[in-house]
């Protein structure tokens, strides 16, 4: 039931990108979103599209699962195309009544297009290549700078990776209840929204107290064991560079180059 | 009239990359009024079997006869099914939510449409059938310990009257006497209402010491289905499946070995003891 929902959408394939170093990716994946916000004109999208199919190919993942991302923004997607559309103004090239579609609308409408379905795809393939867990491990390790300035940077990944961990174990929680409920006659599909709602406290009544239960038995595991924070702690899978990183940075570097010649030039 | 399952295959995540499948062309019949007991190492799918058997799970390709009747059928009544299959989960006292003991054992039987008297009948009916104090049924049920949670827990399901009790490990994290005791009610519930049990458990000497049959489960199929003395025969073959037989199965074994001429049958303390007995003379 529940245990079909596939979360982090973490999907395993062994690729190059699967195993290049998270800190690579995050950073690869901010440099592609501000590429994404320099181009503006058709040489840009070209590259861009280029940059974007290699990666694609090169992560072994179905391209559906990338787009099942944007399922949930196509909403947004037609309401802002739609008022960049008729509401730039500029030069008219077709009018509907009190609408007109203007030369510089049309232009934006695509653009922003592109740029929202690309961003989609784009972060899609960093979390479908990446753990949650490396994910955190890549932003503690990259922001570890900000500890001077004192942000807690170790404890804000620590609580990260807990919660991540707990959506798991929470969902198969949820399971596990409903199915009890539901074996006890319970019923949590008909009714109006009010009968639903009630119909849901059998449901969220344990899910809550089994959730403190869960934190307050992690809260203690972690303080019987000494557990204080980041200072001085080693990992047990501490990331570490290796040519291929390298390599992948030296490549977001000239795309990136690329992409303000591009910019600059054109 | 029995629980017949025809060629269940179920598999998790069906379609995806994390697809395992969890029962493999399963067939068994549960008869009406037996005392079964189901074991399995951690994984093998037991819990998943079990929980085909209220429509709770839907099988990926398969049959299971109720009565008679297709539970799969469309216009066959799930909510029917699981008033007459009740179903026990592992640790069940994680599933209490109300605010006094009373209502929430009531709330299955309220939830079969039953006027309050008969509801406020069953209730109390099973609260004193699990052992449970009648005088402590206003409390709320988080004030409770572990073990009359657990007695709360399963009067809430044995309160629908089910003819079919489905237990997934009922006893695990109990003291010893605590098991005993569920164990116990469990054995004289069955006895005098004829109703079938389903004891899914990792206890031999639980299943041995309660079950008239045993099925044992190994990575989604089932390897025995017999009567405990002729499954612990195989107890080579059990150890192999991260299973063992009841210590008294080991024991005899040994004391065969040692050069006594006991049967190695004996699956529970008092049936060795018999044995051991007889041997000396007495």
């Amino acid at each position: 039931m529940l245990r079909d929902i596939t979360l982090g959408q973490y999907y395993p394939a062994d690729s190059i990108l699967h195993k290049l170093d998270p800190r690579v990716k995050l950073f690869g994946t901010l440099i592609y979103i501000i590429s994404l916000f320099l181009f503006d004109n058709i040489w840009g999208i070209l590259w861009i599209t280029l940059a974007l199919v290699c990666v694609v190919r090169l992560s072994k993942v179905p391209f559906s699962f990338m787009i099942r991302g944007l399922r949930s923004i196509i909403i947004l997607l037609i309401v802002a195309g739609v008022f960049n559309l008729f509401l730039t103004p500029g030069q008219e090239i077709a009018s509907f009544g009190i609408f007109k579609i203007t030369m510089e609308g049309l232009r934006n409408a695509s653009l922003m297009t592109v740029r929202m379905v690309y961003l989609i795809i784009g972060t899609s393939i960093m979390t479908l290549t990446t753990t949650p867990n490396q994910l955190t491990d890549g932003l503690e390790k990259s922001l570890h700078g900000l500890t001077k300035l004192n942000v807690p940077v170790h404890e804000i990944a620590m609580m990260m990776s807990i919660a991540l961990r707990f959506i798991p174990i929470l969902i198969e929680e949820t399971d596990k209840i409903m199915k009890a409920q539901m074996a006890r006659g319970a019923d949590f599909e008909s009714g109006n929204i009010f009968q639903k709602a009630r119909n849901m406290v059998p449901l969220l009544v344990p899910l809550f107290v089994s959730a403190f239960r869960r934190a307050y038995d992690l809260a203690q595991a972690m303080e019987a064991r000494c557990y204080n924070g980041g200072e001085g702690r080693t990992k047990m899978k501490p990331l570490k560079y290796v040519s291929r990183d390298r390599n992948a940075y030296i490549l977001i570097f000239v795309a990136f180059v690329v992409t303000i010649v591009l910019k600059v030039v054109l | 009239m029995a629980l017949e399952l025809k060629d269940i295959t179920y598999k998790y995540s069906a379609g995806t990359a994390y697809e395992i499948t969890a029962l493999d062309h399963i067939n068994v019949t549960f008869p009406d009024g037996e005392f079964i007991g189901i074991i399995g190492h951690t994984g093998s799918g037991k819990s998943t079997l079990v929980q085909h058997l209220n429509g709770l799970i839907k099988a990926t390709s398969g049959e299971i006869i109720y009565n008679g009747q297709n539970i799969y059928d469309k216009d066959y009544s799930m909510k029917e099914l699981r008033t007459q299959v009740g179903m026990v989960f592992q640790y069940p006292e994680h599933q209490l939510f109300e605010t006094t003991v009373y209502d929430d054992v009531a709330f299955g039987p309220k939830n079969q449409g039953l006027d309050d008297k008969d509801v406020a009948l069953r209730t109390y009916e099973a609260m004193e059938a699990v052992g449970f104090p009648q005088e402590l049924c206003d409390v709320s049920p988080f004030e409770l310990s572990g073990g009359q949670k657990r007695r709360v827990a399963i009067a809430g399901v044995m309160a629908m009257k089910p003819a079919v009790l489905i237990l997934d490990e009922p006893t695990a994290g109990l003291d010893p006497m605590g098991r005993d005791e569920i164990l116990n009610m469990l054995k004289e519930t069955h006895e005098r209402t004829g109703n079938t049990v389903i004891l899914v458990s990792h206890s031999m000497e639980d299943v041995a010491n309660y079950a008239d049959r045993i099925i044992v489960i190994d990575k989604g199929q089932i390897k025995y289905n017999d009567t405990p003395k002729n499954v612990f025969k195989h107890y080579k073959d059990l150890e192999k499946m991260g299973l063992a037989a009841p210590q008294v199965t080991y024991f005899m074994n040994d004391l065969k070995n040692a050069g006594m001429p006991v049967s190695t049958d004996a699956t529970t303390v008092q049936e060795a003891r018999d044995e051991i007995l007889k041997l000396m003379g007495r």
